[in-house]
C-alpha cells in the first residue's frame, strides 16, 4: 500500500513497518504535516542546515544524535518509552488492575480530549514562534529555537500517533484538525488561550520556554502516570526532550540578566533609562515580563475546582505529578485540599474535596518548581553584587481562569481596588512601552560566535561544540 | 413490595424459578380453553388461580400474569397458522360473573420494576397483534364480555374489533387503576379509550376515576362498548356478531393449516441455539450476539411446496425462532444491554426467499408468515436494548435480513477496499419498501429517511444491487463503514462506550430516536403511556410504604404526597 520506507524515513519503536493502521493514517497525515511546516513553520528557514538533535531510538545512544539537517527533512519519529510488562494502574478507581493497552470504550471521549488538548499545544508553539528566527540574538540561539521547533513538531507526532493508533477514523480527523487550527486566528484558534498569544520577542520566548514549557512538563508528568499505557509511555519519552526547552528558557533569561548586571556594574547605575540607553533590558522590565508569563501560564492548569479533574483522576486517565512517590491511598476520596477564594475583597483559604482540586494540586507543584529556577536567576544577580531580587507573583495575581479570575490582586497577594490596580498595573505587567523597547532591541545577529548586545554568551556550546560553532549553515 | 430494592431483578424473578419459557402448547394450557366452530374460535378465560408463573399470588377472578399471556399469545398464533378457517376469535370467560379483572395486583406487588415493565411490554404486543391481524390478515376479534371487566380485562376487550357487554345489571367495564391503585392502565387503556373508541375526554375522565366502572346503557352511550345484550339473548348475539365480523375476512374455509411444532431449541448457560438463530451471551461485556442464518439448499417456491414444508418452511421456522430468542433475551437477560445483530449465509438465498414471499404474499399462509415477521421486527423496535448491526464478511443483509440492520440503532459495515470479491455487501429489495411496516405504518427505510423523496428514490434506484460499505454509507443505509484496519477498534470502542452508559437513559433515548416521526395510537401506547406509567410505578405514591399499590388489599388507606409534579 505504500512506497515509503517507514523505518528509514520515520524513526520509531512502534513497529511502524508492520502496522497497517499507522501506515495508512500517516500516508494521509505526513504530507499535510510537511505542508503545515512549510506554511507556518519557522520563517525563512527553508534552506538552512541546522545542527539538530534527532531521536532515532530511546536508548542513551539513540535519543540524541547530532548533525546538520534541513528542518523539513528532519526525521520526526515515533517513540514510546519501553513498557514494563504487566504494569499496574496505581491510582483511581481502577487501582491494582492491569494498565490498558487499548482505549477502553467507556473513556474514549475523555482520553481523546486529553490527547487532543495536549497535542494542540505543540504545533501552536511553533506557530507562535515562527517569526523569531528573523531576530535571533545569535546563531547559537537560533539553533536552540529551531531545536525546540522540531521537537514540538515531534511531540505533535507523538500525540498524533496515539490518535492514529487508538482512535480510528475519529482519531484521524482529530489529527488533521491539529494541523488546521492556527495560533491567534480568531476564527480558527488553538484550543488553549495562552497558545493564541503572540511570542513577539526573544525575552518573551525565553519566558515562554521557561514557564509555559514547564507547564507542559507537569501536564506530561501527570499523563505519564496514566492507566492508558501508550499515553504514559509516549509522554515519558517526550519529557526527555521537554527538559531542553526549559533549559533554553532558564539559561536564556539567565544570560539576559547576566548581561544587564554586567552593564549595571560597568555604568554603576540601576536607572532603567540609562540601562535602556545602553541597550540592555533593565531588571524591573524582566520582572514585569516574568509576572505576565507566570500568571498566564498558571491559568493553563485550569479551574481550581474542577469536576473534569476529579473524573480524569478517578477513571485513571491522568494522575498527579510524581503519583508513584506520594504516600497516600491514591484514591483521595474524603480528602480535602486548600484553595483560595475571594470573600468580600479578601483572599481566604477554603477546604474543598481533593479530587476536585487536582488542578490546584498540580498548579501548586508547578509553582514550587518554577520558584526554584527563579532563585537560580537571583544567584546571577547576587554574584554581580546587585541588591535586586526577582520574584514569582502571588498565584492570585492576574488570573483569568478559576474562582480568582478577574480579581484585582497585587503581585504580593493583596486584593486591591480597581483604581489601585489601574495605578499600579504598569509596574506589575509589561507595558506596551516595555514591549516596544524590547522589540527595538531585536536585530538579527547570526555570525558564528557573535551575540546581540542585550544578552551574554552561553557558558558552553551544544553537544560539547564551541560557542562559535556553525550551528546553522545558511545556504 | 419492591423485592428488587434489595436484590437484583435477575435474582428474584429469574434465577429463583428458572428462566421464563415462551413456548407452550394447548395441551399444557392452564388458563385458556380453546374451542372451534367453523369460522369462529372461542378463547375462554378460566384462569387457574393456583397456577401463577411465580409463587406469591393467586390468580383470583380471572386476573392474569405473564404465564396467562404466554398462553394467550400461543393460542392466537396457533389459530393464525393451524386454523386458517377461523375468521373471528371470540374472547370470553368461563367464570361466573367475571370476564377478566386484569393484571394480578399481588403479582405486581411482588415484582421488580423491570419485571412489571417487561410484562406490560409483552401484553401490549399481544394486544397490538390483535389489531395487526385484523388489519393485515383478516382475523377478527370479538370481546364477549360476560361478566365484570376491569383494568387489563377491559384493555383486552379494547384491543378487539368489537365489544359486547352483557347487560345483567351488574357487569361493568372499568379502568380502576387511578382511583384504586394510584397507577395508570398499563396496556393501552387510556389511549384506546380515546384514539380507538373515541370516548369524549370528559366522560373518559369520569370513567377512569370511578372504581365501579360503567355498565349497561351508559356504557354503550359513552362508546365504551359496541352493544349491550341481555343474558337471555347473549349466546345468539355473540354468535351473530362473530359471524358478522367473519364476513369481513378473507381467510380461506379450506386452507391447509400448519401445525406449529416445537422449536428446535437448545438453552445453554450462555447461549440459545436454534436451527437458524444463535444467541451467544458475553456476560462480562454485557452483550449478546444474535446470528441469523440464511436458508440453505433448495427452498419451495410455490404454495404446494410451502404447505408441504409446513412449520419447517424456512421463513416460518426462522421467524418463530427469532421471536422466541427476542422474548427470552428480553425477559431472562436483563443486564445484557447490547445486542449485536449478525447474519450468515448467501444473500442470493435470502433474496430468493424474498421473491417467494413477494410472489405469494396474498396466500393466507405466506401472509401470516409475513405478519409474524412484521410483528417480530416490531418487537425489536420496542426492545429496551441497544441494537448494533455488524455487517461483516460472510453476512447476508439483503431484503428481509436487511430489515434487521435497519431496525438497529446503528450499523457498522466492514469495507474491504482491496478485496471487492469478499467485501460484505447489503442489498435493498422490494421487501424493504413496505412489506414490514413499523407500527407507525412506515417502512424502516421511510423512518430512516423521514420519507424524504430524494433519499428514498436514491435507495430505490439501487434496489437489487449488492452495495459495498462505501456505497451503502453514501446512500445513508449504514451508520459507519470502517475498513478492515479500523474495524476492530472502531467497533470495540463503540460497543464498550455504549455498554458503559446509563441503561435507563439509553432506553429512553433509543425509544425516542427509533420512533422519530409519525405518531399514532401504537406509538402512544408504548411511548406516552409507558413513560408515564414507568414514572408513576416508581413514585412513592404508588410503591412507597403507604403507596396505593402497596396497601391495596390490606385494608389500609394510601397516604399520598399531595404535591403535583
Amino acid at each position: 500500500m505504500s512506497s515509503i520506507n517507514y523505518s528509514e524515513k520515520i524513526p520509531n519503536n512502534v513497529n511502524l513497518s508492520e502496522d497497517r493502521t499507522l501506515q495508512r493514517a500517516l500516508e494521509g497525515w505526513q504530507p499535510n504535516f510537511i505542508d503545515w511546516w512549510d506554511e507556518i513553520g519557522p520563517e525563512g528557514s527553508t534552506n538552512s542546515e541546522v545542527y539538530l538533535r534527532t531521536a532515532v531510538s530511546v536508548d542513551p545512544q539513540g535519543w540524541a544524535q547530532f548533525g546538520h539537517v534541513k528542518m523539513r527533512d528532519y526525521r520526526w519519529g515515533i517513540f514510546l518509552n519501553p513498557g514494563e510488562s504487566d504494569r499496574k494502574i496505581h491510582f483511581g478507581d481502577h487501582k491494582g488492575e492491569t494498565a490498558w493497552n487499548d482505549v477502553p470504550g467507556e473513556y474514549r471521549a475523555n482520553l481523546r480530549r486529553i490527547i487532543v488538548t495536549q497535542g494542540d499545544t505543540e504545533p501552536a508553539s511553533v506557530e507562535q514562534q515562527r517569526h523569531l528566527g528573523l531576530t535571533a540574538p545569535s546563531m547559537y540561539d537560533l539553533r536552540n529555537l529551531y531545536q525546540i521547533n522540531v521537537e514540538e513538531g515531534r511531540h505533535l507526532w507523538a500525540m498524533v500517533y496515539l490518535l492514529h493508533k487508538h482512535f480510528g477514523r475519529d482519531g484521524r480527523e482529530e489529527a488533521e484538525a491539529l494541523l488546521e487550527r492556527r495560533s491567534g486566528d480568531a476564527d480558527n484558534p488553538r484550543i488553549l488561550g495562552a497558545f493564541n498569544e503572540a511570542t513577539p520577542d526573544w525575552l518573551s520566548f525565553f519566558m515562554f520556554t521557561y514557564f509555559t514549557d514547564r507547564d507542559g512538563k507537569f501536564q506530561l508528568c501527570a499523563l505519564a502516570e496514566s492507566a492508558f499505557d501508550p499515553l504514559a509511555r509516549t509522554t515519558k519519552f517526550m519529557l526527555t526532550e521537554e527538559a531542553h526547552h526549559m533549559f533554553v528558557g532558564e539559561s536564556g533569561v539567565s544570560r539576559v540578566i547576566q548581561r544587564t548586571c554586567q552593564v549595571m556594574n560597568e555604568l554603576k547605575t540601576d536607572d532603567p533609562a540609562k540601562l535602556r540607553a545602553a541597550g540592555v533590558i533593565d531588571l524591573p522590565t524582566i520582572q514585569r515580563y516574568l509576572n505576565f508569563h507566570f500568571s498566564v501560564t498558571i491559568d493553563l492548569f485550569g479551574a481550581d475546582e474542577s469536576s473534569n479533574a476529579a473524573t480524569f483522576y478517578s477513571s485513571g486517565l491522568k494522575g498527579r505529578y510524581e503519583e508513584g512517590k506520594r504516600m497516600d491511598d491514591h484514591q483521595l476520596r474524603g480528602q480535602t485540599y486548600t484553595v483560595l477564594e475571594n470573600k468580600g475583597g479578601q483572599l481566604v483559604e477554603k477546604q474543598v474535596p481533593m479530587l476536585n482540586a487536582l488542578n490546584e494540586v498540580l498548579r501548586d507543584d508547578y509553582i514550587k518548581d518554577s520558584i526554584a529556577g527563579v532563585e537560580r536567576w537571583n544567584k546571577v544577580i547576587d554574584k554581580n553584587g546587585i541588591p535586586f531580587r526577582l520574584k514569582t507573583p502571588h498565584k492570585a495575581f492576574h488570573r483569568n481562569i478559576g474562582s480568582l479570575a478577574g480579581l484585582k490582586v497585587s503581585p504580593e497577594g493583596k486584593v486591591v481596588t480597581d483604581s489601585e490596580w489601574n495605578f499600579m498595573k504598569d509596574q506589575w505587567l509589561a507595558t506596551d512601552e516595555d514591549r516596544a523597547y524590547v522589540a527595538g532591541l531585536m536585530g538579527r545577529v547570526v555570525d558564528a560566535g557573535k551575540f546581540a548586545n542585550w544578552i551574554a554568551p552561553p557558558v558552553m556550546g551544544i553537544n560539547r561544540q564551541p560557542v562559535d560553532f556553525d550551528y546553522v549553515r545558511f545556504n | 413490595m419492591h423485592l428488587s430494592a434489595q436484590m437484583s431483578p435477575r435474582s428474584v424473578f429469574v434465577s429463583q424459578a428458572g428462566p421464563v419459557n415462551y413456548q407452550t402448547h394447548p395441551s399444557q394450557y392452564k388458563h385458556w380453553s380453546l374451542s372451534f366452530d367453523g369460522a369462529v374460535a372461542t378463547l375462554a378465560a378460566n384462569f387457574d388461580e393456583n397456577a401463577g408463573l411465580r409463587p406469591g399470588y393467586k390468580l383470583k377472578l380471572n386476573s392474569y400474569d405473564l404465564g396467562v399471556d404466554i398462553e394467550l399469545n400461543d393460542a392466537i398464533n396457533r389459530i393464525r397458522f393451524e386454523h386458517p378457517e377461523v375468521r373471528t376469535i371470540v374472547l370470553t370467560s368461563l367464570k361466573d360473573k367475571v370476564f377478566c379483572s386484569g393484571a394480578n395486583i399481588f403479582m405486581l406487588g411482588v415484582s421488580s420494576h423491570g419485571w412489571k415493565v417487561n410484562f406490560c411490554k409483552f401484553t401490549n404486543e399481544t394486544r397490538n397483534s390483535f389489531e395487526d391481524s385484523s388489519k393485515y390478515s383478516g382475523l377478527k376479534f370479538l370481546a364477549a364480555v360476560n361478566g365484570a371487566c376491569a383494568g387489563g380485562g377491559y384493555e383486552l376487550a379494547l384491543a378487539c374489533d368489537e365489544i359486547l357487554l352483557i347487560d345483567d345489571r351488574s357487569s361493568a367495564v372499568s379502568l380502576p387503576e387511578v382511583p384504586l391503585l394510584g397507577v395508570l392502565p398499563g396496556t393501552g387503556g387510556l389511549t384506546r379509550v380515546t384514539d380507538k373508541r373515541k370516548v369524549r375526554h370528559d366522560l373518559a375522565d369520569i370513567f377512569c376515576t370511578v372504581t365501579e366502572g360503567v355498565r349497561g346503557k351508559k356504557a354503550k352511550e359513552w362508546r365504551l362498548v359496541d352493544d349491550i345484550v341481555k343474558p337471555s339473548e347473549w349466546s345468539a348475539k355473540v354468535k351473530e356478531r362473530a359471524l358478522a365480523l367473519a364476513e369481513k375476512s378473507d381467510r380461506p374455509a379450506n386452507g391447509k393449516g400448519v401445525e406449529l411444532t416445537a422449536l428446535n431449541r437448545t438453552v445453554e448457560d450462555n447461549a440459545l441455539r436454534y436451527s437458524n438463530v444463535t444467541v451467544e451471551i458475553d456476560r462480562a461485556k454485557r452483550l449478546a450476539t444474535f446470528t441469523v442464518k440464511a436458508p440453505s439448499g433448495a427452498q419451495p417456491t410455490d404454495i404446494a411446496g410451502i404447505e408441504a414444508a409446513g412449520a419447517s418452511w424456512y421463513p416460518l421456522q426462522l421467524v418463530r425462532e427469532l421471536e422466541d430468542a427476542i422474548l427470552s433475551m428480553r425477559t431472562n437477560e436483563l443486564d445484557i444491554g447490547l445486542w449485536l445483530i449478525k447474519t450468515q449465509g448467501s444473500a442470493a438465498d435470502v433474496l430468493a426467499m424474498d421473491a417467494t414471499l413477494m410472489a405469494n404474499k396474498d396466500h393466507w399462509l405466506v401472509r401470516e408468515t409475513i405478519g409474524l415477521l412484521r410483528r417480530t421486527f416490531s418487537r425489536l423496535d420496542v426492545s429496551s436494548r441497544s441494537l448494533f448491526a455488524l455487517i461483516e464478511e460472510g453476512s447476508c443483509f439483503a431484503g428481509t435480513f436487511l430489515e434487521l440492520a435497519l431496525a438497529c440503532d446503528r450499523s457498522y459495515h466492514l469495507a474491504l477496499p482491496d478485496d471487492g470479491e469478499i467485501a460484505p455487501k447489503i442489498t435493498v429489495s422490494d421487501t424493504n419498501f413496505g412489506l414490514y411496516p413499523m407500527v407507525t405504518e412506515q417502512s424502516r427505510l421511510e423512518r430512516r429517511f423521514y420519507a424524504e423523496v430524494p433519499a428514498m428514490e436514491a435507495v430505490r434506484a439501487k434496489a437489487g444491487q449488492a452495495l459495498d460499505a462505501d456505497q451503502a454509507f453514501e446512500l445513508g443505509l449504514v451508520t459507519s463503514n470502517p475498513d478492515d484496519i479500523d474495524w476492530p477498534d472502531e467497533t470495540r470502542i463503540a460497543i464498550e462506550e455504549r455498554v458503559a452508559m446509563s441503561p435507563d437513559a439509553l432506553t429512553g433515548m433509543e425509544a425516542n430516536l427509533r420512533f422519530n416521526g409519525v405518531e399514532n395510537m401504537f406509538t402512544r401506547v408504548f411511548g406516552r403511556l409507558t413513560a408515564w406509567q414507568n414514572w408513576i410505578f416508581q413514585r412513592p405514591n404508588a410503591v412507597g410504604d403507604k403507596g396505593a399499590l402497596k396497601v391495596y388489599g390490606k385494608g389500609d388507606k394510601a397516604a399520598f404526597d399531595w404535591n403535583r409534579v
